[in-house]
């Protein structure tokens, strides 16, 4: 949907897995670049899917930190799973793109700038997590004076039909978040997958006129009282089983007043400065622009890719990285995610997905480190200089 | 540019394979393209045709491994505007620097019939111990398109752009499911520089580390994580022990894993 649509009242109906397929044919046949989760490389990834066959049926991930396996369920559930290592920033804001090229003619320069691909995405089986996580980049690319064009334009064609979680990942705890596991508002259809003695079947809420017309004469019944209360009861399930939990109260005011708290050092020891919790993260949104010419000086491109905290070029400026430390790297993004996100954006950038967890080859678990700098009492402010040249 | 106005190129062999040179050479169509920007005056595995110095680019390939290659770079450095290393022989010693960690009489005493006629120094050192670098491109061997960037950079007067990150990056950039997360095979990915676009993880492989330490790079956490995965303190010592073994973090971190009955 499109970032600010109102959501009209839901409207439940049921389908099963044919009613699916029949609305991924639809939304193909309405020119939608159609993107939803499959199995690949020991991973369920997000990528074009044509066909309910190719999703990751009877699959479910095992997650823990540094931990990620691939599972068969015992029954063929088509979202029987948690969030993985991609998110749909990967399309939104593509790791790399080509802004413009620029060619050298007799006099002067001729620039063309790249288009984006004109076809629309219809993303399928977006989280709730990842809905927040979608309204947050929002705020970050569309909101205040310099609107991202490139961004608007991926965007505004978007089409949502998000999944309500029924079982917590290992490393999830969107509930401390405040961001799901139910999806609230930011969609265009959402399903409930439910399988039990009544059967295999998603309940389908509408959000918005354009999901209306999705669904208009799809093979569908309507929602009895009981699917509801079933799709109710799973969710509730979810967030009750999460492993995870982070104590947000006071956590901007006790991350800012700890800058010189010892379990940073503690971190650095462990942190690889890898940068994969920054590339993972749904809501982080940094890039860096880079110049290209080529051997003859006849082109050059500037080309926008994903860029991270964590890098030393992040924050070089003549003499050196500002931020030259693993510890100043790690509390600039921990600090950053869970406080000053919040007076930059007036939201945590911390949506709860646990993928910073998961997808970290040491464990750094980011509801852990925030609970130990909780823990421990701050050290007493002794006014001396930051010994890792951070700011 | 007009045809005599071309800067002038010229490619240095020291202690190597030859195969970062061949990097270049396999640079195929851009290598005409190349070769119309640049006066190649100096390349041996190109051309027999010398031009004597000076050179606006240099291209060094090899380590500093007898003393009169210590002598050799100083005039190459004295004849070069711009001198750039390439590959991690040069950069950090290569496999060759392995020596550095044992009695290199030994070595020449098992693999020489007459050892006297062999004069080597006792290490294998980087173009930059001895004289002043430009700019280092990692890799064993390089890669052509970062070959062809630094050149690129080099004609434009502008920063080549090679970041210092991990390999990391380029895996999540391409979209590969970490090996280390999903199958728990131990990879140096964390802790070595980006160059490769992630070759070994793409087949689902963990990195070895050919383009040395990345900035930053935390050897001894990364070792735990590969004790964690169930890998034993001899192929940890080995797997930071490669082409990189001088660069000085993975040298510390295989010394960190070193045989307690041969501690080196
Ligand atoms: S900080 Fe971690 S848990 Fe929070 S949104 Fe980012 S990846 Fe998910
Ligand atoms: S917290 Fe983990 S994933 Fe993030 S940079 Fe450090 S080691 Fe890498
Ligand atoms: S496979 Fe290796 S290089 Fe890639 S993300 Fe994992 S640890 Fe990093």
């Amino acid at each position: 949907m499109s970032p600010s649509a109102p959501a009209p009242a839901r409207k439940g109906m049921i389908i099963d897995r044919d009613g699916l397929q029949s609305l991924l044919d639809r939304l193909s046949a309405r020119g939608f670049d159609v993107i939803g989760p499959t199995v690949r490389d020991g991973a369920i990834i997000y990528d074009r899917i044509s066909s309910v066959d190719v999703m990751p049926e009877g699959w479910t991930d095992d997650q823990d930190a540094a931990r990620y396996r691939l599972a068969r369920r015992s029954d063929m559930a088509l979202f029987g799973y948690a969030v993985g290592p991609h998110s749909w920033r990967r399309f939104l804001q593509p790791p790399e793109e080509r802004l413009w090229q620029a060619t050298r003619q007799q006099v002067g320069l001729t620039i063309h700038t790249t288009a984006v691909p004109s076809a629309p995405y219809a993303f399928i089986g977006v989280r709730a997590c990842e809905l927040r996580a979608i309204s947050i980049q929002d705020r970050v690319f569309l909101e205040g004076p310099h609107p991202d064009r490139r961004y608007a334009e991926r965007r505004r064609g978007a089409f949502i039909v998000a999944v309500n979680c029924t079982e917590a990942g290992g490393t999830c705890f969107c509930a401390s978040m405040g961001s799901g596991p139910r999806a609230a508002d930011g969609f265009d259809l959402a399903l409930t997958e439910l399988i039990d003695a009544n059967g295999h079947r998603f309940l389908l809420e509408v959000g918005t006129d354009a999901g209306a017309a999705s669904v208009e004469d799809l093979p569908s019944r309507d929602a009895d009282a009981g699917a509801l209360v079933a799709a109710e009861e799973a969710t509730a399930r979810a967030a009750a089983g999460m492993r995870r939990k982070m104590a947000t109260a006071g956590l901007k005011e006790l991350l800012q007043a700890n800058p010189e708290h010892p379990h940073w050092s503690e971190v650095a020891e462990r942190c690889l400065a890898c940068a994969n919790c920054t590339l993972v993260c749904p809501t982080c949104f940094c890039s860096t622009v880079a110049d290209y010419t080529d051997l003859r000086g006849h082109e050059a491109d500037r080309v926008r890719r994903w860029d991270s905290c964590f890098a030393a070029d992040f924050s070089s400026i003549h003499g050196g990285p500002v931020r030259a430390s693993r510890r100043a790297r790690y509390r600039q993004w921990m600090s950053h995610k869970l406080a000053h996100w919040i007076d930059q954006f007036d939201i945590s950038g911390c949506v709860g997905c646990g993928r910073c967890i998961t997808w970290c080859p040491v464990g750094i678990d980011i509801t852990v480190e925030a609970a130990a700098i909780r823990a421990a009492p701050p050290r007493p402010a002794a006014g001396e200089g930051d010994d890792d040249g951070n700011a | 540019m007009a045809v005599r106005d071309r800067p002038t190129l010229a490619v240095w062999k020291f202690a190597s394979c030859d195969g970062c040179q061949l990097s270049l050479l396999d640079c195929e169509e851009s290598l005409l393209t190349l070769a119309g920007q640049l006066d190649i005056a100096y390349f041996v595995e190109a051309s027999s045709a010398f031009r004597a110095g000076p050179y606006d680019l240099s291209l060094v390939e090899g380590s500093i491994t007898t003393a009169a290659d210590a002598e050799r770079i100083r005039s190459v450095r004295a004849c070069s505007h711009r001198l750039v290393t390439i590959g991690a022989c040069a950069t950090a010693g290569g496999i060759q620097g392995l020596r550095n960690f044992a009695d290199v009489r030994d070595f020449v005493a098992a693999v020489y019939a007459s050892p006297e006629y062999i004069r080597t120094l006792a290490t294998s050192t980087p173009i930059a111990a001895h004289v002043p670098v430009d700019f280092e491109l990692r890799g064993c061997p390089i890669d052509k398109h970062q070959l062809l960037e630094v050149i690129s950079a080099f004609l434009a007067r502008r920063k080549p752009d090679l970041p210092e990150d991990s390999v990391c990056t380029s895996c999540k950039r391409a979209g590969i499911p970490c090996v280390m997360v999903t199958h728990g095979t131990p990879c140096l990915g964390p802790v070595t520089h980006a160059g490769c676009g992630a070759l070994c993880p793409a087949y689902a492989r963990g990195c070895y580390g050919c383009f040395g330490p990345a900035e930053q790079a935390n050897t001894a956490s990364l070792s735990r994580a590969w004790n964690a995965l169930g890998t034993d303190r001899r192929t940890l010592h080995r797997a930071f022990r490669s082409f990189n073994a001088a660069a000085d973090p993975f040298r510390m971190e295989s010394e960190a894993h070193a045989d307690p009955d041969h501690p080196r």
